[in-house]
């Protein structure tokens, strides 16, 4: 049996950086106040100050901190993603994330010691791949996209050197990442480019006689009837119509969530499970961080006797998008 | 600037897809991108199709490329990717649609010249310049592309290669491991009765509003109004755009093809040719990408 998977926490504040150590995260990502990272939201993320109090905190506690540098740089904004990377080098990162392949040059070049991760971004699904950029950049870690089965992320596994980290719970991506232009067509905005999914200055939230409306740039996403709970509008999410029937189209407001698979997925030799959602409170990343360390420390101490906790299950579905969850990709039905 | 046919993104019945591709022969299109792209439970044409037809088309003095699959998950699709990339060395030049390709086709000896398909997440001369050094000699840029930013990378490059855009046709916007279109009639992925089959133009998808807003194409994800550059023909040659890719659509798509090489020959007017196709699409015309825009806005053409 290998060793259990590290835990991977979201920072997207200074007091989410502390919860998440101080409820027992390896490691804990970040992105800066800009574009460079797939979390541009306003009043998220961190500056030099915060930046360097949370690598302390993080250091002193023997963790590690990964910094997501995972949008695409254009042509002419080149040199903020390079300036970036300068960045997280000088503030003593224990590695980047990163999925644009001029930009994992640079960094290589630039820092022949810093550790490099490739995103979910970068859309790797195969060790062919993953291996693509290892032998270009020796990249040490990829990020899955949320589409393989079990089998198939053994199958990558068994095939690479390079590590395996998988999403263990959180916002659900129905697309693979890095391959979906949905944002950009309603918005103009998209994760590759402008880190940001469906962003907030386009959504408007109204109330009707037919119901509280959510749209984006003027596109109904969703519309909601008294008893409902009005959802943001992440437009993948929404209702829509199609052939008369009006439902979830694309998918459900839910979670990920792999709690159930964790034996195996350490079985097959995932090194590291993410926890997604670093626009979440700290008070979800405290309750997430302590269901996951609880798991993988019952894991540790005895592979063979792993059994889920139901009170795990309902602690982390008090905090799941629309309340439920789901096992994604992994269970062959969802597809 | 030369006219490309992309690859079929629907799925239609294999009599359908060979009296399509026969007509294109005799079509004015210089290149055509052949292949399964999006699902690899898609098999009414299999490689053998797919490169008997190439070698008709190269006879009627297309130029043919071969498209790899945008989502690559299991071995089997794998050793699908790495039959077409052998044809690579076999004849037929053949278009990276992930990074797994572009692997394959670099380890290729002798080397082969590849296209860089629209899904590799281009944007920046660096990434593109490490392409090029791989063996890319044209590059497919991302749909959501602006003309700007198009301009921007080409004039940055240290080796000039050919340029494609994607210029008219439902706009392919996002991949998933699921199928919608399985989803739609409750079926599942593994048992979905290959209903991609009905759709020769994907499935609409409208608000609540009855507002066109998506197509569901299997696994991928279109828009519903059609992107088209028709309009723009003059501004997109003065970016330094070398080659229009069109999309096939379920009709009029040699139509299309003719109205595209008439406004290039001078004798049509932009203007004129969208007013001509805008009644033979499926939806109505988009262009927002182009200046920078959300997609699906519609822009008049620079006086």
């Amino acid at each position: 049996m290998p060793a259990a998977p590290e835990l991977v926490c979201p920072a997207g504040s200074l007091p989410a950086l502390k919860t998440a150590i101080d409820h027992g995260a390896d490691c804990v990502y970040l992105g800066f106040k800009d574009a460079t990272n797939a979390r541009n939201f306003s009043g998220l993320n961190f500056d030099e100050k915060s930046l360097h109090e949370g690598v302390a905190y993080a250091h002193r506690h023997g963790r590690k901190v990964l910094l997501a540098l995972n949008t695409y740089p254009q042509t002419d904004n080149w040199p903020s993603w390079t300036r970036a990377v300068d960045r997280a080098a000088e503030a003593g990162m224990d590695a980047i994330i990163l999925a644009d392949p001029g930009l994992m040059a640079y960094a290589r070049r630039t820092h022949p010691t810093l550790r490099l991760h490739l995103s979910v971004q970068g859309s790797a699904t195969t060790h062919e791949a993953i291996n693509f950029y290892h032998e270009h950049f020796g990249i040490s870690r990829a990020v899955l996209p949320r589409v393989l089965s079990l089998a198939q992320v053994a199958q990558v596994i068994a095939q690479t050197p390079v590590e395996i980290e998988v999403f263990g719970f959180g916002g659900l991506c129905v697309m693979v990442e890095g391959r979906c232009a949905l944002s950009a067509y309603a918005t103009g905005e998209s994760p590759n480019c402008q880190g940001a999914c469906s962003p907030g200055k386009h959504v408007r939230w109204e109330q009707t006689p037919k119901g509280m409306e959510t749209r984006l740039n003027g596109v109904l996403i969703d519309r909601f009837e008294a008893h409902e709970r009005a959802g943001y509008p992440t437009l993948c999410k929404g209702r829509f119509e199609v052939n008369g029937a009006s439902y979830y189209a694309i998918e459900e407001p839910t979670s990920l969530n792999t709690l159930e698979l964790l034996p195996e997925l350490a079985r097959v030799g995932v090194k590291a499970i993410k926890i997604e959602g670093r626009q979440r409170s700290p008070a979800y990343v405290a309750q997430v961080t302590q269901v996951w360390r609880a798991a993988l420390d019952q894991l540790a101490r005895n592979p063979e006797g792993f059994r889920v906790d139901a009170r795990w299950m309902s602690e982390l579905n008090k905090v799941s998008e629309g309340q439920s969850h789901t096992l994604g990709a992994y269970h062959r039905p969802w597809k | 600037m030369k006219l490309a046919l992309g690859p079929l993104l629907y799925y239609w019945p294999r009599e359908a897809t060979l009296s399509f591709y026969a007509a294109i022969a005799d079509s004015p299109v210089d290149i055509v991108y052949l292949g399964e792209t999006v699902c690899s439970r898609r098999h009414e044409l299999r490689l053998p199709d797919w490169l008997e037809i190439a070698q008709v088309l190269r006879d009627a003095g297309k130029e043919v490329v071969l498209s790899s699959q945008v989502l690559v998950e299991s071995e089997s699709d794998l050793k699908t990717l790495r039959r077409i990339v052998q044809q690579s060395t076999d004849g037929f030049r053949v278009e990276a649609n992930d990074m797994g390709a572009v692997r394959l086709l670099s380890h290729q000896t002798p080397r082969p010249a590849w296209v860089a398909g629209p899904t590799l997440n281009v944007f920046n001369p660096q990434t593109l310049g490490m392409l090029q050094d791989l063996g890319a000699r044209r590059w497919v840029a991302a749909p959501e592309m602006s003309c700007a930013q198009i301009s921007a990378l080409r004039a940055a490059l240290d080796t000039p290669l050919e340029v494609e855009v994607f210029a008219h046709g439902r706009l392919p916007l996002a991949y998933s491991a699921r199928c919608f279109t399985a989803r739609h009639f409750n079926l599942q992925k593994d048992s979905c009765g290959f209903r991609c089959l009905e759709f020769a133009d994907g499935i609409p998808l409208n608000t609540r509003e009855g507002e066109p807003f998506l197509t569901l194409n299997g696994i991928q994800t279109q828009s519903a109004q059609v992107h088209s550059l028709l309009g723009l023909l003059p501004e997109v040659q003065a970016a330094g755009v070398d080659i229009l890719r069109i999309s096939p659509q379920g009709q009029h798509t040699d139509t299309l093809l003719h109205l595209f090489r008439r406004v290039l020959d001078g004798a049509l007017h932009p203007t004129e040719a969208l007013a001509s196709a805008t009644p033979l699409l499926p939806a109505a015309p988009c262009n927002g990408f182009w200046r920078g825009d959300a997609g699906l806005t519609q822009h008049p053409a620079l006086v």
